[in-house]
């Protein structure tokens, strides 16, 4: 110990050698203007033209590499069990989508490469990543003869998203509500409204997401804006009646994920939330938090499985993609996740498994759920959800900074 | 072998290492700083000098603060550090190993979740707040976590055993006689540490604030975790920049303004302080 942290170490550190410092600087100097003169990243864009004729020569190869999010099948997965039965391809099911960002930080220097991420099939938010990949030509051209179960059961709004207009390139897993949750045991009144993220009644004690794009459709939809129809004034205003809330003292704090726990525990008393996290929490853990739609609206995101260009498996990966719009497997993936199925068929499925399944307990949670807005929006509930604002990446960095402003202060 | 060569024989893995893995990757951050582009387009050189002026133009607010930040847990980690060095230095006796793992012990969780528990510790109604409040001692609505406090507590946690270490290495080492030998010549207690101890673990603190304020200035998860709004320290900001914008010229032409920044403060620092002499003294 006395050794290691030796005085005459640490001075080391701080004092003056000024012929290897000299020596190092020059070396130093040369090996910046090495890189100056190397210039700058290489554009990194593919043409997807090449894929015309993409699926001609693809076979199935029995073997598939899956990226999904944690928490996104049960631990037996069932799914892929049922998939191995009906195929025989066995599935490399790896749970490490953990961020968007961070995920296309690190599959897109391979991609830009061509080569192997290591997915043959990956599960992405619609959002800016999803933009960039499609922008750049990452992603397969889907097939739609070989998904004859997306075409006959998909809903209509996963058939028609502003994301990918016709499905060109991914197809619906999930999809989740951004809405207003509430612990009642500290608000004791009843939340309608976007406006009461801004009451001033509920100081330092409402959640915000850190999110640009989260947060700007909250920002939209308070000024009476529709997030798909809005324009770079729009935004403007959205800022400023977020920047209006956060100095007020409203706002405790810009939460990535982590929101659930303050919620239980009251350090927040109301926050942005994601529909099925607050679903699995009161199911799992006996809460009563509430989770409404606001009257003024709320978004719809979907999470979206899509094929890498340089996936090594992809008619097994779009056999998987198939599979998972049976109605009774989407059932099945639905009650494990507590998320909106892109199957609304699942709902009845769900009900009848409900009648007969004997365990009293299972029925009960599955009759819940069935009958659950959160899982199955109704007709009224989707008439208030709207979609993402949908940008090309050029505009994605002005729109982000313009809420990053707000968020990072 | 020659004499004169081991030396830098010896010394060649660890040039090899720093030219490797320091000196390219910071030339090419820096040619990445004067960049133009975005992550679809590529980046293309244009020299764009502007970078810079975006950066502190923009951020100078979250660079302030991220100084101010680790300037207080820097002084922070000073108060409980120092005393703790001296106490296991002077008073350990045969235990000192032991209190010295003790320092270190923290670290084997790690660093993440280690800040992530201060959020329950801190929590309005958690172990410390919700007792204070339950007896009174503090007003219902008093909160710590999300604040600028709460940001400067974990830093100085986190960092803490990078102050106590140094300034330990420096009083385990010093000779005890020195001290008996200022009494000798009839100075008390304070005396004796305000002239003989107090110099002579100088070196040991100067190190210290090396090690604390320095990666306290740049850290990006107390911030994220502990705090709230207003409280956005210019780690975070790169961090968004690199992995969620991918606007990697404004993420590298911040990175080396925050890099300036703290090599000024720390060679004005060391002329302050004189450090150098101090050194010369002690050794």
């Amino acid at each position: 110990m006395n050794r290691r942290s030796d005085p005459a170490l640490l001075r080391g550190l701080t004092r003056a050698r000024l012929t290897r410092r000299h020596t190092l600087q020059a070396g130093g100097a040369a090996a910046a203007a090495l890189a100056l003169a190397s210039c700058g990243v290489g554009g990194q864009q593919r043409d997807p033209a090449e894929d015309g004729n993409y699926w001609s020569d693809k076979e199935r190869t029995g073997n598939l590499r899956w990226a999904n999010w944690p928490l996104y099948m049960d631990s037996e997965r069932t799914q892929i069990q049922q998939f191995t039965e009906a195929t025989g391809i066995r599935v490399d099911y790896k749970e490490d989508v953990h961020e968007a960002p961070s995920f296309f930080g690190q599959i897109q220097p391979k991609l830009a490469n061509g080569d192997d991420i290591g997915y043959d099939l990956m599960v992405l938010t619609n959002g800016f990543e999803l933009a960039k990949l499609i922008e750049l030509g990452y992603l397969v051209q889907l097939d739609h003869t070989r998904l004859p179960a997306f075409a006959e059961y998909a809903g209509e709004v996963y058939q028609n998203s502003t994301f990918d207009p016709g499905n060109k390139y991914t197809v619906p897993y999930a999809s989740g509500i951004t809405g207003i949750a509430y612990n009642p045991e500290y608000v004791d009144r009843e939340i309608t409204s976007l406006k009461d993220l801004w009451d001033p009644e509920f100081a330092g004690k409402v959640g915000m997401f850190a999110d640009p794009q989260e947060i700007a459709n909250f920002g939209l939809l308070a000024n009476g804006v529709r997030p798909g129809e809005s324009t770079p004034e729009d935004w403007e205003a959205a800022a400023d009646k977020l920047r209006e809330q956060r100095d007020s003292g409203v706002v405790r704090s810009y939460y990535e994920q982590d929101y659930i726990q303050p919620l239980t525990t009251g350090d927040l008393w109301m926050t942005m939330a994601w529909s099925g996290d607050i679903y699995q929490q009161n199911a799992e853990e006996g809460t009563n938090l509430k989770f409404v739609i606001p009257d003024e609206g709320a978004t719809l995101w979907t999470d979206n499985l899509m094929i890498p260009y340089t996936s090594k498996a992809p008619v097994d990966a779009i056999e998987l993609m198939n599979f998972l719009y049976e109605p009774e497997i989407a059932t099945g993936l639905t009650e494990y996740i507590g998320y909106i199925s892109p199957v609304p068929h699942a709902q009845e499925v769900m009900a009848e498994w409900a009648d007969a399944e004997s365990d009293g307990e299972r029925a009960e949670a599955l009759r819940e759920m069935s009958e659950s807005s959160l899982v199955f929006p109704d007709e009224g509930d989707y008439q208030k959800l709207h979609n993402y604002v949908a940008l090309p990446p050029d505009q994605q960095g002005e729109f982000s900074s313009l809420f990053q402003a707000v968020t990072q202060s | 072998m020659n004499r004169k060569i081991t030396p830098y024989v010896l010394v060649l893995p660890a040039w090899a290492w720093l030219a490797l893995f320091f000196v390219v990757p910071i030339g090419g951050m820096l040619s990445l700083s004067l960049t133009t582009g975005n992550v679809v387009t590529g980046f293309q050189q244009t020299f764009e000098v502007g970078n810079y002026a975006t950066a502190v133009g923009t951020y100078w607010e979250q660079i302030l603060r991220s100084l101010f930040y680790g300037a207080c847990a820097t002084l922070v980690c000073i108060a409980l550090g120092y005393p703790m060095a001296y106490w296991i230095a002077f008073r350990g006796g045969a235990y000192k190993s032991t209190y010295l793992l003790l320092v270190l012990l923290p670290f084997f969780v790690s660093f993440v979740l280690r800040t992530i528990s201060w959020r329950f510790f801190l929590a309005d109604n958690g172990v410390v707040l919700g007792t204070l409040k339950n007896i009174g001692l503090l007003p219902d609505g008093f909160a710590v976590l999300n604040s600028a406090p709460a940001v400067i507590l974990g830093l100085a946690y986190n960092f803490l055993p990078f102050m106590v270490l140094p300034i330990y290495a420096v009083l385990e080492r010093m000779d005890p006689h020195l001290v008996e030998a200022a009494h000798d010549l009839y100075s008390n207690r304070i005396q004796a540490f305000a002239r003989v101890i107090l110099p002579v673990s100088l070196p040991g603190v100067f190190a210290g604030v090396l090690m604390t304020f320095i990666p306290t200035s740049a850290d990006y998860v107390n911030a994220s975790v502990l705090g709230g709004t207003h409280n956005t320290m210019i780690g975070n900001v790169i961090q968004t920049q690199y992995l969620v914008n991918n606007n990697y010229p404004i993420a590298a032409s911040i990175t080396f303004v925050l890099m300036g920044l703290l090599l000024v403060g720390i060679f004005s620092y060391a002329r302050a302080l004189g450090t150098e002499k101090v050194m010369e003294v002690h050794a």
